[in-house]
Formats: structure tokens, sequence, C-alpha cells
């Protein structure tokens, strides 16, 4: 039985890397999303330039669910390195799509599947003489084809590509009559529609779809960001180019041409680090972008960042590690790296974004948080919101709110003959005053080291000092707890003796996996932290439950050490559900592996297990 | 503690500068290097410097790396903004500091170990970025902190005090500096103040890249019979190839040389230097003929001191940057924050 549904399917887009297919294929998901229909949509490439086989996932969902599903209902078999494995991660009774213009052996197909073949090649080679242009159209005659056996509404697509080459007519006429060629193709030839479908929905309202690495460098922005250092690593270069791409377009200074920034590639992670440092002692709200293998060359200069209380944002777009690890696939495996960086007793904030809003709101929260509590902050993105474009609420931006500084003395409160000291906790939450280089001609200066000194900044190597100063990092820590955001709770429908706790990308495959546990008869209560130190919120919910399950991307629950480490969590209320193999996690592993635990935690056995 | 203020008493007539401080304003606190360290004639030479040029101490931003030079910063200018960071990454952290205030003079201070070993790939792209600031290595040879092992600058065939000899070829920062695109180059001799105030103040001026090398001898661990860093044989060996008087614009080049040997060169806020030249057919300016210069005396086992590179005007990181004229840490929320209908606008385009 072919599959049938309407608004509710997987395609997936097999191509070799360098093909040009992608703006073809970012094309589909648009024209479904302009058709009102939700889409998460997913890349899948090699670390490579050419040649190695890529996906692209499309999940078309009326209801909504953004994470990704898992399996392929339609596969667009374009390479034929992988046709083999593609064809067979079909689901029963999917369709295949593929160029028929060379035959291909009855052997390689399945007998359940839905064969759509279009001679893609032949038609192309006899409409077009150059041979960039004949891949270059072949990609768009293809989406006119799929449009077609979709059932998709073509004025959408044809409305994109007008959009897309703005003032270009001959382009948008080439594209047009593409991808015309190749839907009145499968019109003619083809059974059309097949049994999915695109339907216009009204499920997107005023959603965005953009990258999450993008999102965050457009937060940096309005953070006030003024200083980038970076080196290229993937999954994170796009947020430096992201950064320098709005700058480009918000931040010049109208009269002079000149730039209210600057951005400096440097020559490796450590100086990148070190730039960030030195910008942020000295006043200027800096970042950089890195992910795993960087955040490891950090590791000395965020000793001194934590210790000498100097300001900085860190970006972390989390892949897979250890080592060189999986350069393109994605992982939440950093957060221990994160939160204890450096040597000696260390601690970090960091903040949990889910998606590409969250990346725009936290990555501008950031900023103010280092400035307020003089210290590193990170803002753990992970490959998959960084380098996937997802629907996402509309970036907001309340005007009336002002950047927070933190506690800088001024020439005047330095003349008012207010006492500073460095490291003097005058508030009692830990946070001392600082003051920038170069602003009284006699008071406010200091000596920044990462050696030991007193609260005048002086150095001491006694033990007194030394214990107060490591005492008073513990309170601004505490401190922090109040300024990081808040975690989200969604409590079940009915009293839940068990919770789940999650972060960062868990959270669109998560949404789903807790509706198909709920009509599977378990109700959970959901909490989604958000930033780190934990709140007091995080240890109620947990008090609250008999077993919490704590769903991660890593392979040694690194939230729930942390959770064990911080707040005193107890091992045995804290269940974890892991995903590790590079992949996101999704909603069906989620809903399995929490099913399969809580059959074993059910009344019956529970004498067995306490 | 090693934190020792020095007493507040000045004499009535102390002698004050055109912004009326006094040497004592920019001092720092006493030093905890050994006595007799050529580390502390340089802090020396670089107050000197600051009081000569009527510099406010507090508009001065003095950072370093770790090590016994990297220490000194401690000893002078109390009153300005000083960062000691991790070792041999100074060169960052002054980067980005210079990003962030453009208006401040950046004084980054290292040592032969901070500079040539751990750090030499920041010391080199600071270099070539073409950061603003006055780069200073107090050149020892010697790991001093640790009790004297060999740097990268040791020669070869220098002996340690215990008696081992350094089979590694040594790095010469100077050579690397002009190669890397600094605008001033200069190497000097803690021992010889005469020449190193006139060049720390004409590097202060320089706006660009401005390294000094200074052989600094390590008292305690390379001062011996067999060094090559040692006070003894840096006087023997020293061949000053110009000497410098730092003049302001409307100062006159007195007749007392000979036509041909003093050059007036202009600095790029009006005030110039004077260069007296030794040797005579030396160009400050031609890049190439000044590292065949240093490879050749090098071979001859002297070691050239002064003025070795010059380059009239070159222009810094912020200009290939094109930053606004303002420090970027005096920006506020209006210049920053591009506001909600300029988000509504890229919300749309992402529809």
């Amino acid at each position: 039985m072919a599959i049938e549904s309407v608004n509710d399917f997987v395609v997936r887009f097999a191509n070799v890397n360098g093909s040009g297919s992608a703006s073809a294929n970012a094309l589909f998901a648009r024209a479904v999303m302009r058709m009102g229909v939700p889409i998460a949509t997913r890349n899948i490439f090699p670390s490579n330039i050419q040649g190695l086989p890529t996906w692209f996932e499309v999940r078309v969902c009326e209801q909504g669910w953004l994470g990704a599903r898992g399996g392929t209902d339609f596969m667009v078999a374009m390479n034929p390195q992988t046709w083999d494995k593609d064809v067979a991660s079909i689901e029963y009774g999917g369709y295949l799509f593929y160029d028929c213009s060379r035959p291909i052996p009855a052997s390689k197909f399945r007998e359940d599947l839905t064969v759509i073949g279009v001679p893609l090649t032949e038609i192309c080679n006899r409409e077009y003489q150059d041979s960039r242009q004949r891949q270059l159209m072949k990609n768009i005659m293809g989406l006119g084809a799929l449009s077609a056996v979709l059932d998709m509404d073509n004025e959408v697509i044809r409305t994109l590509l007008a959009e897309q080459f703005k003032g270009k007519q001959k382009l948008i006429d080439a594209n047009h009559h593409a991808l015309a060629i190749g839907r009145d193709w499968a019109l003619a030839n083809l059974q059309c529609p097949i049994g999915l479908r695109v339907k216009t929905a009204n499920g997107v309202g005023d959603r965005i779809y953009v990258e999450g690495n993008a999102a965050a460098s457009l937060g940096a922005v309005y953070g006030g960001a003024t200083v980038c250092a970076w080196y290229p690593l993937t999954p994170s270069t796009s947020l430096a180019e992201g950064f320098t791409s709005y700058c480009k377009r918000l931040r010049g200074e109208p009269d002079t041409g000149k730039n209210k920034y600057a951005i400096v590639q440097c020559e490796d992670e450590l100086a990148s680090i070190g730039v960030v440092i030195g910008a942020g002692w000295n006043g200027a709200r800096a970042f950089t972008a890195t992910s795993g293998p960087g955040i490891s060359l950090m590791q000395e200069f965020l000793g001194l960042a934590y210790f000498a209380e100097i300001p900085a944002v860190l970006f972390n777009v989390q892949r897979g590690g250890p080592s060189t690890g999986m350069p393109t696939r994605t992982q939440q495996s950093d957060i221990l790296a994160c939160a204890y960086a450096s040597h000696g007793d260390t601690k970090h904030v960091l903040l949990f974004p889910r998606d590409p809003g969250e990346a725009f709101e936290f990555g501008a929260l950031a900023f103010d948080l280092a400035d307020r509590l003089q210290t590193p902050v990170f803002v753990m993105l992970d490959l998959e919101i960084g380098m996937n474009s997802h629907l996402t609420k509309p970036f907001e931006w309340d005007d009336s709110r002002k950047l927070d500084r933190g506690k800088v003395m001024t020439a005047a409160d330095l003349d008012s003959g207010r006492d500073f000291g460095r490291y003097l906790d005058v508030d009692g939450d830990g946070i001392p005053f600082r003051t920038y280089p170069g602003t009284h001609p006699s008071r406010g200066s200091f000596f920044t080291r990462g050696t030991t000194r007193d609260a005048y900044a002086r150095y001491t190597e006694e033990g007194g000092p030394y214990v107060e100063n490591m005492q008073r990092l513990i309170r601004k820590f505490e401190t922090a707890k109040h300024y990081v955001p808040l975690p989200v709770l969604d409590k079940a429908a009915e009293p839940a003796r068990f919770g789940v706790l999650h972060y960062g990308s868990t959270g669109a495959p998560m949404d789903e996996a807790i509706d198909m546990l709920r009509k599977q008869g378990i109700h959970l209560d959901v909490l989604r932290v958000r930033g780190f130190p934990f709140s007091r919120e995080v240890d109620e919910f947990i008090a609250a439950h008999e077993r919490v399950f704590v769903v991660e991307q890593n392979r040694d629950a690194q939230l729930r050490t942390l959770l064990m480490t911080e707040n005193g969590a107890s091992p045995d209320r804290l269940v974890s559900v892991l995903h590790y193999d590079g992949s996101p996690v999704t909603a069906r592993f989620i809903a399995r592996a929490i099913a399969d635990l809580v059959a074993k935690m059910s009344p019956a056995k529970e004498g067995a297990l306490s | 503690m090693t934190y020792l203020p020095k007493p507040k008493f000045r004499h009535p007539a102390i002698e004050k500068n055109a912004i009326g401080l006094s040497h004592r304003d920019y001092e720092g606190t006493i030093s905890t290097l050994c006595a007799g360290c050529g580390h502390d004639s340089i802090s020396s030479a670089i107050m000197h410097a600051c009081f000569e040029l009527d510099l406010p101490p507090h508009r001065i931003a003095k950072l370093s790396g770790i090590g016994c030079s990297s220490k000194t910063p401690t000893y002078f200018l109390g009153n300005s903004h000083g960062f000691n960071s991790v070792h041999g990454r100074m060169p960052s952290v002054l980067t980005g500091a210079n990003l962030a205030n453009r208006d401040l003079i950046y004084l980054g201070v290292s040592g032969d170990g901070d500079s040539a070993s751990i750090g030499f790939g920041q010391f080199a792209h600071s270099i070539r970025r073409g950061v603003n600031m006055v780069y200073i290595v107090a050149n020892n040879g010697v790991y001093g902190l640790t009790k004297g092992q060999f740097s990268a600058t040791s020669d070869k065939g220098a002996k340690l005090k215990k008696g081992a000899v350094n089979t590694d070829d040594p790095i010469d920062l100077v050579t690397m500096a002009i190669h890397l695109g600094a605008t001033f180059v200069g190497r000097s001799f803690s021992g010889d103040k005469k020449q190193l105030v006139p060049l720390i103040k004409a590097a202060i001026d320089h706006k660009g890249p401005a390294f000094i090398d200074c052989i600094s001898p390590c008292v305690a661990f390379n001062n011996h019979e067999g060094s090559t860093k040692s006070f003894d044989y840096v006087r023997e060996h020293n061949e000053a190839i110009n000497a410098l008087d730092f003049i302001s614009e409307r100062a006159p080049i007195t007749a007392d040389y000979e036509p041909g040997q003093a050059q007036q060169v202009k600095l790029h806020d009006g005030t110039s230097i004077l260069l007296r030249k030794i040797n005579a057919d030396y160009d400050v300016h031609d890049r190439v003929a000044a590292i065949n210069y240093l490879m050749s005396h090098d071979v001859a086992g002297e070691i050239p001191t002064g003025l070795v590179y010059l380059e009239d005007d070159p222009g810094d990181m912020h200009d290939r940057l094109n930053t606004v004229d303002r420090p970027l840490n005096e920006l506020g929320d209006a210049d920053l924050v591009p506001g909600s209908a300029a988000l509504s606008k890229i919300n749309a385009g992402l529809r």
C-alpha cells in the first residue's frame, strides 16, 4: 500500500556536494512554507567541498512539529553513489523520484515503492547547450516535476523565483521556463498527484525561516557587540560571517562610511579569545564564535577571564567530539568543557537556546550578562540549530530596552570620593566595580592579572585574601542565577509522577515526543533548562518528581552531572536518555526510550527498582 | 607580599614637565626583580620617555605576558591601567584593547621566552595586522623566573651558567619584525639609556606597529663569561648604526653634524626625530637593505643597534578595518542597536 498523506510527510533529497542543488531544494522548502504548511529542514553534509554525498531533508508537517521525525517517505534520489542506501531507507510504501535518463536495473528498486522516473538529463540536454546551465536548470526542472506530483501551487514557486532573481528579468524568465518544462512533462506523463500532497493551509503564521547562526549573529548586533574575533571552524563559521553581513547592513556610520564595529579573523582560537578579552577589558562588547576544538584551545584564557573578571561572550556551535570528532554532525557534548573551562576552580555561565528565535534573544542577552557579571558567557548552540534553517517566531526588540553595561565607575564617580577596589564586593552580590582604562588621571587605575591579589587588585600570595576572593566569586555565581533565563515549565494535564528535563535543540523533538507519549497514556511534566547556573525552579522540579528523565545529545550525560554536582540532585532520581550518533535526536527516539523506561518503572516492578 | 608602595614624599623643587607632572608621577611600585637587572633600566627608560613626552599616564595602557619582563609594568606608570595576561598572549590582548579604544597609547612589554617561543605566533600576527603599539621585548636570552634555561633568542654556541651549550639557531626578532611588516623597528641595549629613551619616544609617536628589541642582561643567569647577552659582551659587540634625538618640530637641526650625517625624520603628529648617522651609508627607510645589514653583521658577530627601519605614515589596523574615529567603547545604544524597525525588515525577508 502506498503511503497516503496530506501535509504530513518527509521528503529527502540525495545529492552530490557542489552540484548546485541546494538552492532548488531550499526553494522547494520555502514553497511549502509559503503555502502555509510548516516545514522542518535539515542539511546532512560531509566534511568536504565537492563530490561527496549530501542530503537535504524537508519535513512537511501541518501539525507544526519541527524536530527531525526520522524515516523518509519520498526520496529524491539524485546521487548514484548512495542509491542503494537511499532506496533502502525509504519507509514501506514510500516514493522514489529519480532521473530515468539512464536505465537502472530492476533489482535496484523495491517492490513496495512507487517509482517516479523523470528523464531530467535527457530533457535538459535537449533544451540547453551550456553545461553549467544544464546542471542548474536540471535542478529547477526537477522542482517543477516534483511540484506536479505533490500537487503544489505553481504560482507560489514562480513568485519565489521572481523574488530570488529580482531585477534580473532574463534569469526569472529562464527559471520560469525550466520550471514549466518539468511540471508540464510530469503532468503529461505521470500520475499526478500521488498519495502525498501539499495543500494550502494556515499553519505558518508570521513565523520566519532562518539559520541559528545567522540569528545569533544578529543577536550580537542588537546586543551591542563591536568587536568580533574569530577563527574559521565548522559549524561556527557562518556565525562570524553572519555578523559581518549584518554589520555591513546595520552598523555603518552614514556621514563617514566608516564602521561601528571591528571584525578580526585571527591566526587561531587562542588569539581570538585573547582579542575578545583585551576588548572586554577595555570596555567594548566583544565575542568569538567557535566549536569544541576551539573551546579546548581557549582554556587558559578562559581561566584568566574568570579570575580577572573580564566580560567575554562565546558562541559555541557544538559538533560531534571528542577531538576532530564529527565536524559536520551535531551534539551537545561541550557542556562540562564549558561549564568548568580552564584549570583550577572555575564555573562559567551557560545559555541554552532552543532555536534561532532564542539564539537571537540569548545572543543579545549574553552581552548584558557578560558586562553585568564581568565574566565569560557561553551561548551553547549546536550544529542542528546553527547550520539549519528553522521556522521560528519573528525577531522582536523592545526599543525602550537599554544595554546593561554593569558596574562601571566613571571619572565623576571617582571624583566623588567613592572607594574603588577592583575586587571589592560593595553590594554583597559578589560583583565588584570596574573602571575602563583611561578614565581618570589619578584615580581608578588598577593592574589586571591572573595571579592572586587583594580586593584592591594588589598582588598577594596570602591565603586569606585568596580564599576571600574565591568565595566572592562563588557569591557572584549565585547572583548569576537571577540573571540567566528561567527554565520553561510545561505541566502535564494530569498529575505526573515523572518529569522530563532537557535543553537546547532537543526542544523541538521533545514537544512532539511528549504528545506521542500522552497519546500512549504517559503524562509527563517537562522542564526546559535555559541557563546555567541552575535556578531554584530546577531544584523544585526535580524534587517534585519520582523520576526525572534527562534527555541529552551526548554520551556521558553531562547536564545530569552538572545537576548532581552543582545542585546536589540525587543520582537515583535522574534517569538519562541519551542520543549521540551525530544526527539530531528525533521524537520517535525520545518517545520510545521514555516509554520503555516508564514500563520498567511501572508500579508492579517498582519494588525491584527502589 | 611583594607589593611595595613607594613613600609619597616629594621635594617641592622637583622637576616638572609641561603637564605639571614630576618623574615620580610616572613611577610604579618598587621593583621586585634582581638588583642590577637590565629590565629595571628599561622601565626607567619608559618612565623617562613618557615624562619627556608630557604624556598623561592614564592615557597609556600597558600590557604584558608572563615572565620577568612581563612583571615590569607594575614598576612603572602606576596611574596607567595594566594587564599582566597569560604567557605569550600579550599581543592578542593588546590587539583587542586597541580595537576597543583607538585613542589610548598601547605599550606591550614582553620577553624573549614570551615572544620568541610560546608567543611567536602572536608576536608575528599582531605585527602583520598593523596594530598601533609599542612592542618592547626585554631580551636576555634566558628564562629567568624558572632559573636559567635557554630561550629561543640564545645564540648558537652560547653557554649557560652551569656550562650547557646552546645547539639551536637563534631567532632574531628584529629581522622577523621587519619581515613581518613592522613599520618602526629598533634595537637597543638596556645599558644605553641615551639611545633607548629617544628610541622609545619615537616609537610611541609612531602610528603603527613599533617594535624594539632591547638586549637586557640577566644578572642572575646570563651575565657570565661565554654568554652572548652579558653586559660585557654586548658592550664589546654593540655596533650603533645611528643615534637619535627626539625633537619638536620647530627645533632647528643643529650644525654639529657633517652634511649628510644628520637626517630629520618627521613623525605623524608633527614632531620629528633627528637621526645622527654613524654609518653614513645606512638608509633607515630601506627595508631590504636593513635585513641585509642585520644578517651580514650577525655573521660578523656584531650587534647593530639604533633605529633599524622606519616607514613614514604607514597607517594602522583601524585604518585597514575602516573603524569609526570615536573609540568603539564609547559608542552608545543609539549607535549600536538598530531597533525594532530594522528588525521588522529583516523578518520580512525571512518569510
